[in-house]
Formats: C-alpha cells, structure tokens, sequence
C-alpha cells in the first residue's frame, strides 16, 4: 500500500515543472496514465481481498521500479534524479518489508522492529534528501532568476546601445553636414575675400590712372621738347662751325650733351611710372628688392596727389616729402611697400580734405590741407613717417582701424581693407611695425619701421 | 620793347627748356622770362614789383598748394591786366572751362607744342 503512495507521490512529481524545467506533454500523459494505475492499484491494495490485493503488491513494486527505472534512465527527468534517491531507501526497505511478510509472515513479525527501525532511517533520510533537494532547486532557481535577470539587462543594454549608436549615426551625420557647409562657407570667404582685396587693389589703381597719366605727361613734356630743341641746336651748332666760330658752338654743345641728360632723366622717369603701376596692379610676388625708398615715397606722394586732384577738381592740398639721402637701398617688396605708402597718403590726404570741407562751411576758407612724407634713416632700418594735418583720429577706434573691414568712410568710399593690408604687408611681410599718433581736431602721424632685411 | 614773361610749374626743368626754346628772343632782348614754382612763388614776384613788369603768365594747373586756377582767379583780381594761359596735363573740358571763365587767354595741353606757345607770345610782342 505504502508503495502505491509513494508511486503516486513520484508521478505527481514528476508531472508537474520543476522551477525552469518542465516535461514534454508525452511524458505528462505517460505519469497521468501512471497515477491512474497506481490509485487503482491503491484501491485494489486497501480493500484487502487475499491473492487479488497481493497480486497487486507486487504490480505496485513493478510499477515503483519502472518508476524509478525511467526516471534514472531517461534523459528528459534527470532533474528527478535526487527526489528518486530520496525515497530509493523507503522504496527498499517497504518492498523487502513487503516481500517479507509475503513469503514469511513469522520471519517478519520476529524481525519487524528492525524493520521500523531501517524505515524510519530511510524517512529521515528522505527528509535530508528533500531538505537538500530543494536547497539546490532553489539555489539552481536563483541562478535562473539572476541569468533571466541578466538576459534581461543585456537585452536593455543592447537596445540603449542600438538607440545610442543611432543618435551618434545621427549626430556624426548632422556634425559632418556642418562641417561640409562650414568648410563651404570658408571656401567663400575666403574667395570673397581675395576678391576684396583684389577689388582694394584695382579701386586704388583705378585712383591711380588719372594720377599716373598727369605724371606721365610731365616727363613726356620734356623728352618730345628737349629733343625738339637739341635738333634745333645741332642744327645752329652745324652753322656755327660753318661760320667757325668754336666758342658759340662749344656752348651749343654744352646745352646739347646737359639736354640729352634731361631726355635720359626724364625717360627714366616715365619707365619707373610705368614700372610702378604694373607693380601696383600685379599681384605681388613677394620678391624683395633692392629699392630707392626716397624715390618710392616720391612717386607714391605724386602719384596719390595727381589721382585724388584728377578725381576731384576741387580739390587742393600741399604735400611735402623729407627725404633722408643717407639712405641706402633697401630690400623690400617695392609694390608692396608702395601700396602701404599709397594707402597712408591717399588717407592723409581725405582726412585733410574732410577737414577743410568741414571748416569751409563754418566760413572758414584759410585752411590748406598738407600730407608730409619724412623718411629717416635709423640704425636697425628706416623709419617713415606719413602726417596729414587733418581731422584726426578720436581715441576710441584707434584701436580699430588696422581691424579689417573697419572703415570711417561713406559707404561706397572705403573698402575697409587699406590699412589691415597695410599692417599685414608692413608686420608680417616686412617684419616692420606700424603705429599710429593722432591728436584729434590737428592732426595724425603714421610711422612705419622697417628693420633691414 | 622788352616783353617780360613768368612762367609758374613746380617741374624745375621747365625752366631749362624755356630757356633753351627762347634763346634767340631772349638774346635779342625782346622776350625776358621768369620763373616760380609755385602759386605763392608767382604772386610773390608780382607783388615786388609796382607796378608789375610781367606782361603775361603761363601757369601750370597742378601744383602742390595752391592750383593753378587757384593763381589764375587771384592775378586776375589783382592785376587784371596780365594776361594770363594755363598749361596743363589735363585737358579736360572741365578744366578748359573753368580756366576760360576766370579769364584765362588761351589753354595749352602738355605736351607743350612750342609753336603754338610761340605764335601765341609772337602776337603779343607785336601788340606791345
């Protein structure tokens, strides 16, 4: 009877999931089949009929040993292992307890207190088996719950991570498109930018033109005429010594050979004209050169008076040049320089004429703009000085007017790049300094220094 | 009859050329030529003398300091009879007509075509 229980017990068991692990339903309708046989078995066992309920005993054991035979043997129930080895014992002892008392029931009953006894060993057994069972199904289940729980981390970590790398795609795409576009709009400035330069540079040449044909004028005047004048000369110089008088046509030559000089001189000049335009309107090579400073500034005082007086026929200013003729040549970018020079003056220049308009409609007529250009050799180079008596420069954007773009003038009238040109060809391509003194209302005092090269 | 002239660029070799373009008139004595270089120079000879023996002047339009337009409308206020002709690089109707309203006698344009200057000095020696 005990063993039909047990019987029960183990299928009931074994049918049902253990933590994780549950059984295919086959084997769920194979151990239902088993109960089945087992409580029929049971009640065959309890009503007690002789030879029958025997007879049912030992299909019990046979069932109980199928039971435990599966159970080991089969794949699929390992997990029932140790509930097999729990009650193996009981299952022992009640089967030879059984089978006693079926082939001897005086053997039995002389010896039935060892038999009590060995069950109640393989209950407390049983009970220890259980006890650690279930700690090693409960443990075996943490370990489960910790992996689900892992799983389930992992799996929260990989969709933060799927979701992270989208927005990094994302802002990579959205970073690199700024960058495109930036590097666009650098590409434009930077265009624009030569292009401004470029427009600075042609706006002053363009200045430049009317003063620059004024100039060349004055030495073509002399060359076509102080030809004209020597083929007359030689011409009495041919009667003279025909005449043979050698003194008046030692004389004659005399005013030929200086007339030559003037031609040569003044041809020079028209050639340096020229010179310093195309240096003007080319972009600069950057080559240095040895150059006449003085005869630099010269030009550059002419060349920016002529163009601003051709531009405007009011206007009327004195201009003065302190040359220094200790100077010696010097290694410079002669274009370069000529355009700071040309810069500075043209500003002298407008400041001066701004300030005789302003005091001309106060009714005061007297006021003569003038822009003096001193050169003076130092020690370590030369220093050039360009002052204008104009309106100054007030203290507050003193600091400002190497700025690019900074510009006092009207719109139209500066491209605000002159004199940031100007400290960029002096500083940086010259290795010079430029600086500025201005009192307001009297007057402002560019200096230059370059060191020699 | 002597004629003295004055002639005002701030080119200094103008002098020379004149010098050497008149030298007959000169060494006959009927021209007398001088020079300033300046705006301020030109009035300035004109003032030392009283009156003044220059009978014509011949004044460049661009100059530093004062222009020569500038010169022009003072001679002519101060001695209305000089003649007075401007020579100029810039031959611009702008110029010539402002030059021609203050009351300048003819307009020369550089570069100076002598025979022109010439016929232009011969006809006042004859007028004087």
């Amino acid at each position: 009877m005990i063993i039909a229980i047990i019987s029960l017990i183990l299928l009931y068991y074994l049918k049902r999931p253990m933590g994780l692990i549950s059984v295919s339903p086959e084997w769920k309708r194979i151990f239902n089949g088993g109960m089945v046989a087992a409580g029929v078995l049971l009640a065959v066992i309890s009503l007690n009929i002789t030879i029958i309920s025997d007879l049912a005993r030992i299909v019990s054991f046979v069932l109980i040993g199928l039971i435990v035979y599966v159970t080991l043997r089969t794949e699929d129930l390992q997990h029932r292992k140790g509930m097999i080895y729990a009650w193996l014992p009981i299952i022992g002892i009640e089967v030879i307890q059984a089978l006693v008392e079926i082939i001897s029931e005086s053997f039995y009953k002389n010896y039935e207190t060892y038999f009590e006894a060995a069950g109640f060993f393989a209950f407390i057994w049983a009970i220890a088996m259980w006890i650690n069972n279930s700690k090693q199904r409960k443990a075996l289940e943490m370990e489960k719950l910790k992996a689900m729980q892992r799983e389930k981390e992992f799996q929260i970590t990989e969709s933060l991570k799927t979701q992270l790398e989208r927005q990094v795609a994302q802002r990579t795409k959205e970073l690199t498109n700024q960058k495109n576009e930036l590097q666009h709009a650098l590409k434009d400035l930077q265009a624009a930018q030569n292009q401004l330069i470029h427009a600075e540079k042609m706006a002053s040449l363009g200045e430049l033109t009317a003063g620059i044909a004024h100039e060349i004028q004055n030495p073509l005047n002399f060359v076509n005429n102080f030809s004209d004048v020597s083929t007359e000369l030689l011409t009495e110089l041919k009667e003279e010594l025909e005449a043979g008088n050698k003194e008046d046509a030692l004389e004659i030559l005399e005013d030929v050979i200086q007339n030559l000089g003037k031609i040569h001189h003044h041809g020079k000049r028209a050639d340096s004209i020229v010179k310093g335009m195309l240096l003007h309107s080319r972009s600069s090579t950057g080559q240095k050169e040895l150059t006449d400073i003085n005869a630099l500034a010269d030009e550059y005082l002419r060349l920016s008076y002529h163009g601003l007086r051709a531009k405007d026929k009011s206007f009327t200013a004195d201009f003065k040049l302190e040359e220094d003729p200790s100077l010696e040549k010097m290694n410079v970018v002669p274009g370069d320089l000529g355009r700071v020079l040309l810069n500075l003056i043209n500003n002298g220049f407008y400041a001066a004429g701004e300030k005789k308009k302003e005091l001309a409609e106060k009714g005061n007529t007297e006021f003569l703009p003038k822009v003096t250009v001193s050169i003076k050799k130092v020690d370590s180079g030369v220093e050039i000085r360009v002052r204008d008596n104009g309106k100054g420069i007030p203290e507050d954007i003193k600091a400002k007017i190497f700025q690019p773009f900074f510009t006092t003038k009207p719109t139209g009238k500066g491209t605000g790049l002159g004199l940031s040109m100007s400290y960029d060809i002096v500083t940086k391509g010259h290795n010079g300094e430029i600086n500025v003194i201005s009192e307001p209302g009297e007057f402002t005092e560019f200096e230059i220094k370059i060191p020699n090269q | 009859m002597k004629s003295k002239i004055l002639i005002v660029d701030d080119e200094k070799d103008v002098e020379l050329l004149f010098r050497q373009k008149f030298r007959k008139e000169i060494k006959s004595g009927t021209l007398e030529l001088c020079f300033a270089f300046s705006g301020d120079e030109a009035l300035g000879i004109l003032d030392s003398e009283n009156p003044p023996q220059v009978v014509y002047v011949f004044s460049d339009i661009n100059m530093p300091g004062m222009s020569g337009l500038e010169l022009l409308a003072k001679v002519k206020e101060r001695f209305p009879q000089i003649n007075v002709s401007m020579i100029s690089a810039y031959g611009d109707s702008q110029n010539y007509e402002k030059a021609m309203n203050s009351g300048a006698k003819e307009f020369f344009t550089k570069p100076i075509d002598f025979e022109s200057l010439k016929k232009e000095i011969g006809g006042m020696i004859k007028d004087n």
